[in-house]
């Protein structure tokens, strides 16, 4: 199973915002445990895919040279729940960027309608100050993630894409 | 744009109240950012944010909180710091009391420079020069 809990990006505005997509679905193994007879997406995993949305972002906006960690979950608050067969929307906005650190505020929307908020703060870590024994590579940004902006890009979208009830 | 004293601490309570999650009794000029108030390192970073945007005011790397003295050998000798090494801190923390820390100078100790007051002092100072 791939740690990728975004399926696809529907706006991408470079070193401002970017929305991506999920779609819950009861194929997900997890949702199975969570809970049993009563599948609900887990609110640390929506917290996981606005950190993917709103990493790529930032990593994007420094060409993706660091490792971008998610540090700290300043807000995370949601109203309601997101079941198999919802759509789950991120948006995510760019507060501040600079070399230490990135500070992002998002939005958690369930097929069009919002059910939460989540601020992320961010770490870069450049192949200099790493610990030692974190891989010399770029471990953040792999392939899954850079294909998933790369095929957005491709798909002719250069800021906003209309999406589905929106 | 004047902003008052009362002022200026109602807005650092609460960023502090929104980047630890304390309480804003707890924030009392006295509380030390780590010790009475639970602060991390990635906190820090996170107050400085918070500070630059309730204010207005940028915050260059290392003025609030100095951050090129503990790994200078020519500052720490073994867990005190130099005299150089207290010199360059009051220099680098002009809005900090160094009346306790001064007597004795040691690095265990010097999360305790880092109170409220020492936020407060320090955005008056930026207020006043913008």
């Amino acid at each position: 199973m791939r740690w990728i809990w975004i399926d696809n990006f529907v706006e991408f505005e470079p070193g401002k915002r970017a929305s991506a997509v999920k779609n819950i679905t009861l194929a997900e193994e997890h949702l199975h445990d969570h809970f049993p007879g009563y599948p609900i997406m887990p609110a640390s995993l929506l917290i996981e895919g606005m950190a993917q949305t709103a990493g790529i972002l930032v990593g994007e906006t420094r060409s993706f040279k660091e490792n971008v960690i998610l540090a700290k979950i300043r807000r995370a608050e949601f109203d309601g729940y997101a079941v198999p067969g919802d759509q789950v929307r991120f948006d995510a906005v760019l507060e501040t960027i600079d070399e230490r650190a990135a500070a992002t505020t998002g939005l958690v929307l369930k097929n069009g309608e919002p059910m939460g908020k989540v601020d992320l703060m961010f770490s870069h870590i450049n192949q200099s100050e790493k610990p030692i024994d974190l891989p010399d590579h770029n471990f953040v940004f792999t392939d899954g993630f850079l294909n998933l902006l790369a095929s957005f890009r491709s798909r002719g979208a250069s800021g906003s894409h209309p999406t589905h009830g929106s | 744009m004047a902003v008052s004293g009362d002022e200026v601490f109602s807005r650092i309570q609460g960023v502090l109240t929104d980047a630890l999650g304390v309480d804003a009794e707890e924030v009392s000029p006295e509380a030390t950012l780590q010790g009475d108030l639970g602060a991390e390192s990635i906190d820090f970073l996170d107050i400085v944010f918070r500070l630059e945007k309730a204010f207005s005011i940028k915050i260059p790397k290392g003025e609030l909180f100095p951050d090129d003295i503990l790994n200078n050998p020519d500052f720490v000798e073994g867990d005190r710091l130099t005299r150089a090494g207290l010199e360059r801190l009051k220099t680098a923390m002009p809005h900090a009391d160094f009346s306790k820390f001064e007597s004795e100078p040691s690095v265990s100790k010097m999360p305790e420079l880092f109170t409220v007051r020492t936020i407060v002092k320090y955005v008056e100072s930026k207020l006043r020069a913008a």
